[in-house]
């Protein structure tokens, strides 16, 4: 069997209507070698939970510029983890402010992009810590 | 735990409801490994009373807003419904962006919908290699109505209508003329050709000409005896986006779901052309394995290279390793 691909969700929680930079690394993440689900915009995290998990994703990137985060992401990482994803890698990025990058990475999101990270970054901060597949 | 196992387990879950283990076992399936494999073939027996709707047509004409649209009608009446989105894999880094979702979450949280996007990995005709074995699965698993929704195509994938039960064609109106409408190809295996974008200026007119150009020669359809005769889809129109049209066009697939349902013992044609397409597809892709076996790999890439050479002509290449792969099975 060929490598499989490495699966993301690309998803843009909540009501800010600034997809740029999510399409930007959605395409970005193709051009490494990801299949990248894009699920565009105002996603509830119920939605993102559902998408993660009907389409067995190994990584859910999220990205908020709104402002929200403290509120929507933790409700996010709790959704996948009601669902039995805990081995899912969860990304954030957007405006998100250093002060609160603490407490996110306590609610399970495992890194935080901010402005200026190159897509190459990205990229191998996914492949260093992605599940590995049982089989 | 074996790959056996493992398939077991997985499949009995899936089927028990846990989308979860669903959603795992169509990973194993698409990426072909033995578990995806057993798992398939345990599951296969209960796979045929799904409608399999194949929806296909030109990138954006439509296609996952019609489906989207489609589904929360067939939930109106409490139906299952799973969807197959497929979209094309780079042929340059193998990444892909699978984009069909977008116009589909709105029923990402409901419970009796499941979708899951595929991307093409290389298989030509609109598919994923492994799509109709996902459709297997998703069908064993008790879903009703299964959509599979093709890559954006040009005039001639028409791989859906060899695996669907009812191949839908969706055109965008002002995409041609009536000489598109009269080509060979696609508009040929349609059981139904929607027109979307009905609230388009235009839509009405394009129904009317492909509806026009679709029947012409219907009064000839009788004299062609035992020949293959065309199909004589209905047009219907509709826009997604706003809704009209869309029961219309579940009526009619209900319509050809019960037809199906009649005449499944007397006219066994389209269920065996399905049986060869996924034959003939494992056939190629087993072969192709088996060629890569180490006690045949060094003799098949001399071969390709006498051909790269033009020392030897690709015929007498393939069948020279076709009998490699007898003499082997016999010894």
């Amino acid at each position: 069997m060929s490598e499989r691909p490495i699966k993301v969700l690309i998803a843009k929680p909540g009501l800010d209507g600034h997809d740029r930079g999510a399409k930007v690394l959605a395409r970005g993440l193709r051009d490494e070698g990801f299949e990248v689900i894009y699920t565009g915009l105002r996603q509830t995290p119920e939605m993102v939970v559902s998408a993660a998990l009907q389409e067995d994703v190994d990584v859910v990137g999220l990205s908020i510029l709104s402002g929200a985060h403290m509120t929507l992401l933790p409700r996010i990482t709790d959704g996948l983890h009601e669902a039995g994803l805990d081995d899912v890698l969860v990304t954030a990025g957007g405006i998100i402010p250093d002060d609160d990058v603490p407490a996110l990475e306590a609610a399970g999101v495992s890194r935080i992009f901010g402005p200026g990270t190159t897509i190459r970054e990205v990229a191998e901060y996914i492949r260093g810590n992605v599940r590995s597949r049982e089989r | 735990m074996t790959a056996d196992q493992r398939a077991e387990a997985l499949a009995a879950a899936a089927r028990g409801g846990d989308r979860r283990a669903l959603a795992r076992l169509l990973s194993e399936v698409e990426d072909r490994t033995a578990a995806g494999e057993a798992a398939v073939r345990r599951l296969y027996g209960e796979a045929g009373a799904a409608h399999l709707v194949g929806v296909t047509g030109a990138p954006g004409a439509g296609k996952s807003t019609l489906v989207a649209a489609l589904v929360g009608e067939a939930r109106k009446s409490g139906r299952s419904v799973a969807v197959l989105a497929v979209d094309p894999s780079s042929p340059i880094t193998g990444g892909a962006i699978l984009g069909d979702r977008v116009r589909m979450q709105q029923h990402a949280s409901d419970p009796d919908v499941f979708i899951r996007s595929m991307a093409s990995r290389g298989h030509g005709g609109g598919l994923a290699g492994a799509t109709i074995a996902a459709a297997s699965v998703l069908a064993a698993c008790g879903f009703e109505l299964i959509f599979i929704e093709t890559v954006g195509t040009g005039q001639s994938e028409v791989e859906v209508a060899s695996i669907a039960d009812t191949t839908v064609v969706v055109q965008a109106p002002e995409m041609g003329d009536e000489v598109q409408a009269i080509k060979a190809g696609l508009l040929e295996v349609a059981d139904l050709v929607v027109v979307t974008k009905g609230d388009r200026p235009g839509a009405e007119r394009a129904a009317a000409q492909l509806r026009g150009m679709l029947t012409v020669g219907a009064q000839h359809d009788r004299a062609l005896g035992d020949r293959p005769r065309p199909k004589r889809p209905d047009v219907l129109l509709a826009s997604g986006a706003i809704g009209t049209g869309v029961p219309e066009i579940l009526a009619a697939l209900d319509r050809r779901a019960a037809a199906r349902g009649e005449h499944r013992d007397r006219s066994p044609a389209a269920a065996l052309a399905r049986a060869e397409a996924q034959v003939a597809g494992l056939l190629g892709e087993r072969i192709a394995r088996r060629l890569r076996d180490p006690q045949h790999d060094a003799r098949r890439l001399e071969t390709l290279a006498a051909v790269a050479a033009h020392e030897l002509d690709p015929y007498t290449a393939a069948d020279e390793l076709l009998a490699l792969l007898a003499a082997g099975a016999k010894g």
